[in-house]
Formats: structure tokens, sequence, C-alpha cells
């Protein structure tokens, strides 16, 4: 057990490959470009590849490729790239393969992007968000055991924060259970054997058994996997002091952490305020956020951007209770960097305005 | 499992032209052990089926079967992906070659091959051969260039002829209004990290003998670690032309071939 004070983007790249993360394939884009370069560095001497694809539409196509033969393989981009990524991303889900993609995202306006996904046809990807560096080496490796376990990409949500800040960090590999075997993985051994495995968008049945591509039924049975999926995953929240709270402050990410910090002040200075702060993006944490929040005359919400989770958050109370925004879009200049909001006494001032609007004093 | 045996598949029509005699017996059967079932959905006259037979027989022919993974393309093509006995992933439209990158370096001891069309390969995913080239990627990538969309049922890609007439080219193809052809393999050939490109074509037997002997070389490219090797496959859609069945072999020689010369382009082997 020792410690290393290391770079997010390199803690992440690190705990992927104690993960097993055995191939990597990028394009540089900031703030997903350093760990590109950590793993470019480091994935050699482990006995992996890193290939330094000409656009992401081809690093995730060179990311499906080696996830179909079993390996670990991971990619990642900010938004932008996520964007040309999101037609791969639907149809890998649709041929079942374990990803796992970064989307260093630049603030909070890409959680949409993540949640939702911009693809096409009935799938979903499960998407993890950590707050700092050290939860990002644990979710990191989480991720490919999701992704194991139900044979469907994973989106790892990070940002420029998590990117660029330094932590302490001890990165061991995590045992988080057996996985599947990978009996579908392909490696050419099948080939002539009179049973070659095929690994398809298109389906899963040959025409040597009489039966062809049927899409409807295919199709049907994905989405039965990926319910099983979005029901058996674990919905990851970090939840403090809402037994009694007034007012619960829900923020993910590195927002929910500067969140965190000032409910925790807030608290100590005797106001009635709790907070929850989603880690899995999908599934979201509804129950949870329902139990919560039972009780609280107001939830508000923070996010860098101009109300997005805040959908998922009416979705979980269901008008239980009344939700207010208290975020906005916070940028430094070049639009991505640094947000003057994530500061513990500018989100202090937002939360008490709405303590004072509930008539909250101590 | 030949064209006697089609009866099984239900809802298909034998392809010949007349019904078998009631005292018709299978006397052999030429279908290559990697082909599970024989009878497709592609039309008669179709160069497709022979173009990928003739690799299969190759990579037979090689000893490499249990090493090898197709990933495939998506058009008429793609029929295919489900009826050999052979490894396919399956990719997107035009990223075969990415995908293809993806397996080679993850498990290097695969032999690996791309099976794409020409709208696939030079229209969608353009930049994915090339690069994969650029990279010398130890892959074969296979196209098969019948200069047309057949799948969607005869309209105009990036390797049609100038003068052919498609649904969205109704006079013809006119270079300053539709663009000028694109001769992938010689653009290819251009590349430092490629080592074999040849052009051939199965609209004859000699052409067939001849696109057997550019699959083998270009797999022995990719087995020698000599770099990347692609092999353009010439095939006849007498559906996507517009034309008899029969007179799809000529024109493919006069039409298809005339801009998409026949012949090895590349052999660093040759120096």
């Amino acid at each position: 057990m020792t410690s290393e004070l290391m770079e997010g983007s390199g803690a992440i790249a690190e705990a992927m490959i104690a993960a097993g993360c055995r191939f990597f394939a990028g394009y540089p884009m900031t703030p997903f470009t350093e760990v590109l370069e950590h793993m470019a560095k480091r994935l050699p001497v482990v006995g992996g590849a890193c290939v330094n694809a000409e656009s992401e539409l081809e690093a995730i196509g060179m990311a499906w490729g080696a996830a179909a033969t079993g390996t670990r393989a991971a990619t990642g981009s900010t938004g932008q790239g996520l964007s040309l990524m999101q037609e791969s991303i639907a149809e890998a889900a649709m041929a079942h393969l374990p990803l796992v993609i970064l989307n260093m995202a630049r603030a909070q306006g890409d959680y949409f992007q993540a949640t939702r996904g911009g693809g096409h046809g009935d799938y979903r990807t499960p998407v993890l968000a950590p707050m700092d560096v050290a939860e990002a080496t644990q979710l990191a490796q989480l991720a490919f055991h999701i992704a194991d376990t139900w044979r469907n990409p994973v989106v790892f949500f990070g940002d420029y924060y998590l990117a660029h800040t330094y932590q302490s960090v001890d990165i061991q590999p995590i045992d988080f259970g057996p996985v599947p075997a990978k009996d579908w993985a392909l490696d050419g051994s099948s080939s002539g054997s009179g049973r070659a495995k095929l690994v398809s968008p298109l389906g899963d049945t040959k025409q040597r058994d009489n039966v062809g591509y049927d899409l409807s039924d295919y199709y049907m049975r994905a989405a039965a996997k990926t319910t099983a999926m979005i029901e058996g995953l674990d919905r990851l929240v970090d939840i403090g002091h809402c037994d009694d709270a007034d007012l619960v402050v829900v923020a993910f990410g590195t927002a929910g952490k500067y969140v965190r910090y000032a409910v925790d002040q807030l608290r100590a200075e005797g106001h009635r305020v709790g907070y929850v702060r989603p880690i899995s993006l999908f599934p979201f944490p509804d129950a949870a956020l329902r139990d919560a929040a039972t009780g609280a005359k107001l939830v508000a919400v923070y996010e860098n951007n101009q109300g997005q989770m805040i959908d998922d958050v009416r979705l979980s109370l269901e008008g239980a209770v009344p939700v207010r925004f208290i975020g906005g879009l916070s940028l430094d200049s070049s639009g991505f960097g640094i947000a003057p909001d994530f500061d513990v006494e500018v989100l202090r001032r937002r939360i008490d305005a709405v303590l004072t609007d509930l008539g909250g004093t101590p | 499992m030949s064209g006697l045996r089609v009866e099984r598949v239900e809802g298909l029509r034998v392809l010949s032209t007349r019904e078998a005699p009631a005292d018709a017996r299978l006397v052999d059967d030429f279908t290559p052990s990697l082909i599970d079932v024989g009878a497709h959905h592609l039309c008669p006259g179709c160069g497709e089926p022979i173009a990928m037979r003739s690799v299969l027989e190759i990579i037979e022919e090689l000893g490499v079967i249990n090493r090898a993974i197709g990933i495939f393309g998506i058009g008429c093509y793609t029929g295919f992906s489900n009826n050999l006995d052979c490894e396919v992933l399956q990719a997107l439209h035009g990223r075969a070659p990415s995908l293809a990158t993806g397996v080679k370096r993850a498990k290097p001891d695969t032999v690996v091959f791309t099976i794409q069309g020409d709208g696939d390969m030079v229209n969608e995913g353009l930049q994915e051969v090339i690069h994969t080239a650029a990279r010398g990627e130890r892959v074969t990538c296979i196209m098969l260039n019948n200069g047309v969309f057949g799948e969607t049922g005869g309209h105009i890609t990036a390797t049609t002829v100038l003068g052919q007439r498609t649904k969205n080219t109704l006079e013809g193809r006119d270079g300053r209004e539709h663009g000028y052809p694109i001769r992938l393999s010689n653009m290819l050939a251009d590349l430092e990290g490629v080592a074999f490109v040849g052009r051939c074509a199965v609209n004859s037997a000699g052409n067939v003998a001849r696109t057997r002997k550019m699959i083998q070389r270009a797999f022995e490219a990719q087995l020698n670690d000599e770099g990347f090797s692609f092999v353009e496959i010439l095939t006849m859609c007498p559906t996507g032309w517009f034309i008899e069945t029969q007179e799809a072999p000529e024109y493919l020689t006069d039409k298809l071939a005339a801009t998409h010369t026949l012949g090895v382009v590349k052999d660093i082997a040759a120096r």
C-alpha cells in the first residue's frame, strides 16, 4: 500500500491497466488527451497495444475490434469526439460488446449525451461519474467489470478537473467478483470447426441452423437483455445529512464534491440541509433520491449546464417534492476549463438563498 | 451442400432457370468447407459469391482456417456473414478496417481480412482503409467492386465509371456533374505501409484463377509480416447495372475494367 501523487489522467490510465485493460485507441482532444498519452506510454510495457487513431470514428472501431477478441478495451474523447462515436456506441451495444468509453467532458453540458446517448436504436449505456481522482481510480475499474458482466458499452464520465487535478492515490486491482466467461470472443479458433462464432449487431443466429438474421427476434432479445441490465445494475449514490433535511441539494461529478463540501459546512452551522450525489448517472439512483428527499420541502439541483440532470431528478421524485434549479453554465474563456462557480462560497450563497426562501434559519 | 440441397432453405428458389430432373443426383460437391450454406439471396449473375468463395478457398488452402477472422462491411455480401464456417465480426458500413486493426493488434496471431464493397470502402469508409494501409496493419482488405450500390438497387458510388447509368445518374455519370471515379488500388499502392495491391475480376475462368492468385499473395503478405495487403475484385452486378444477366461479364470487361485496370498494382516482393 503506497500512495503516489498522480495527475487524474495518469491515475485513470493506471486504474484501467490495473483492471486488465490491454487495448486503447484514441484521438487527442482536451481534456482527454493526457489519458491517451499515458495509455500510449504504458500499454506496450504491460503487453497491451495503444493505437493513435486517425479520428474518433476509427478509435472506437479499433476498440470494438479488440473487445470482440475478449480483450478488455477502451477508447474515449470529449463531447465532440463522443458525438462522432455515437453510431458505433449504438451498434456495439446491439452487438453486445463490452467496451469502456471515457467521456472526459467539457463542463457538464454532455450529461444528456452520456446518459441518453446519441445513437440509433433501443440501447442504453451505464454511466459512471466520479467526483475526484481517488473515486475515478475505482470507477474506471468498475466500468470494465460492468461492461463484461452485461456485455455492453459503459461510459465513464469525467471532466477537465478530473483530468488535471493531482491527488495522492493508491491504485490496486479491485476484485468486483467473477464475470461471465467470454465464450463468444473471437480468436479464429472456431473457424472450420462447424460452429464458427459470429459477433454482429444484426444477430447471433446462423443460416446453418436454418435461422438467418431475424432482426425482429434479435432486437426483442437485445431489448430484454438491456432491461435486465438496467434492473440488475447497482445504482450508485453518495448521500449525506438527508434524514431531517428541509433542503436536499443534488449534484454530480466534480460539482458534486464542491456541493458536498458546502453542505457539510452549512450542516455544521445548523442548517437542515443534505446532499445527494448520483455516482451512476445511468441507471439513475431514483429510489435512493426519493427516499432521501422524503420529508424535505425542496430539492435543489446544481449542475454546470442549463439544466439536464434536473430532468432525472424530477423523474425520480415523480412530483413528490418541488424541484428548483440552482445551477447554470460556468466557464472560463476556453469554454471548458475552470468553472468560476466551482467555489464553495459561491455554492454556499446559492444554497443559502434557497434556505432563506424556505424560512430555514438555524 | 450444392444447389441440389437448397430446398432445405425455406422460401428460396433454386437459382437455375430450369428444375433439376427427378433422377438428378449429387455427383460431387465443390462447396468450400468454410461455407455452411451454399444457397444465398444474391441475384443471378452476381459476382460476389465467386469472390467470397475464392477468399474462403485460399484461407483453406493456406492452412490458416483456425486463425481466420473475417470482418464484414454492409452490402449485399453481408448476407454471407451468417452462413460461413469462419469467425465473423460484423462492422458498421465503412468501418471494417478499424475493427480489423483492433482485432489484429489485440490478437496478432490471427489472420484477419475484411470484406467490403466499393460503397462501403470507397464512399463511407475511405479514410479507414487509407489509414489502415498507411499504418501497414498486418491485415488483408478485400474490396468487392461492382461500381454501384447494389443493395440499394443501383446507385452511384465513388467507383462508378463515367457514363454509367444509375438510379441517381439517369443520363450516366458525368464527371463535371458527379465527380470522377476513385481508383482506390492505385491510391493505396503509393503508401509505404502497403505490401501488396492487386486488382482482379471474377467474370471469366481465367480471371477467377488470377483472382485466386492475388488473394493468396495478399494473405501471404500478411502471414509473412510484410505489411498491409489489398485485393480489389471487380464483380458483376447485372441488377445494379440494369443489363441482362448474361451480358454482365462482358460489360465488366468493357466498362468497369476499362477504368479500373486489372493487374498487380504493387508487390514489394517483386522488387
